[in-house]
């Protein structure tokens, strides 16, 4: 289990991930061997399973992203899994969602602008199996995206 | 913008899952120098491309059991400035993702709570109280999957 030292690494570490074990040890006032410690048995645990570099499509060119809502048809015994399968060869799909409420699934998707966004939605989305309903929401705006955890 | 060759490319992919890899072992896997795929991160970090870090937890394994997504409607726009309603909602240590949307609604949430209990605690004391919210819709995660994106495709 975490303890009070372990929450505060991990809270340091969440605010500003491109820091060094060595310096996370110095936030927490401890030693580096012991933040050193502390992290390899947080990793090992699958606590913390990695740092990765975030991509802003934005500036690679990908400037509209749009929400999909999807309800699937269950009458379909392989619905989802169909679906998902499909979904997955689409590139421009950079998150899978599925929930328990009145939508399935979810797909984050992205394009260069409006055209191609039109051009993936008809060719691409609409032919996926076993669409019983789609709404869009697309977005204006990240106002909150760092998806820290309330530790 | 898109003046990224294949190797550009490759390096994206490999940083996004792992962004602790040195510009050595990049290098090495990749058929570059090490300063030369220094170089390279270097251009993709100006271009605004590589932006920042993030650490990934295991949710679950932390105690947050329960993910839920929001799709949140303002009842008295024009009223209630986006801009109060958009402060106060991201001040909620809760919420993960705050997005401003066109649709059928205006905001969409992440939400992490401990189980449904604790869910219901933030919805009711601390997002059913924020100024100007309508109608909400709950939608419980049960799973996710996050893709490269369209990184190896498009030239």
């Amino acid at each position: 289990m975490l303890d009070d030292l372990d929450r505060r690494i991990l809270r340091h570490w969440q605010a500003e991930p491109a820091l060094s074990p060595a310096e996370l040890a110095g936030l927490c006032g401890i030693t580096p061997g012991k933040a050193a410690r502390r992290i390899t048995r947080m990793q090992e645990e699958g606590i913390v399973e990695g740092v990765a570099s975030v991509i802003d499509w934005a500036a690679m060119g990908y400037t509209v992203e749009v929400s999909l809502r999807i309800t699937l048809d269950k009458t379909v015994p392989r619905a989802f899994d169909d679906f998902i399968e499909a979904a997955r060869d689409v590139q421009e799909v950079t998150e899978i969602q599925t929930f328990l409420g009145r939508v399935d699934v979810r797909l984050n998707i992205i394009a260069r602008d409006m055209a191609h966004y039109q051009d993936i939605y008809r060719r691409r989305v609409l032919t996926l199996p076993h669409i019983a309903d789609i709404e869009a929401l697309m977005q204006v705006a990240r106002i909150k995206a760092e998806e820290a955890l309330p530790l | 913008m898109t003046d990224l060759d294949a190797t550009d490319r490759a390096l994206l992919l490999a940083l996004a899952k792992d962004a602790t890899q040195s510009a050595g072992a990049l290098g090495r896997r990749f058929g570059l120098s090490q300063p030369a795929t220094w170089r390279r991160i270097r251009k993709l970090e100006q271009a605004g491309i590589l932006r920042g870090r993030q650490l990934r937890l295991n949710a679950e394994k932390l105690g947050f059991g329960v993910t839920v997504f929001l799709g949140v409607k303002l009842a008295t726009k024009g009223r209630v400035s986006l801009e109060d309603f958009e402060r106060a909602v991201s001040a909620i240590p809760e919420v993960q993702r705050v997005e401003h949307v066109l649709g059928l609604y205006d905001y969409r949430l992440r939400v992490v709570a401990r189980d449904l209990s604790d869910f219901e605690r933030v919805l009711r004391r601390r997002i059913m109280t924020l100024p100007g919210v309508g109608d909400v819709e709950a939608n419980v995660l049960l799973t996710e999957e996050r893709r490269p994106g369209p990184i190896a495709q498009d030239g």
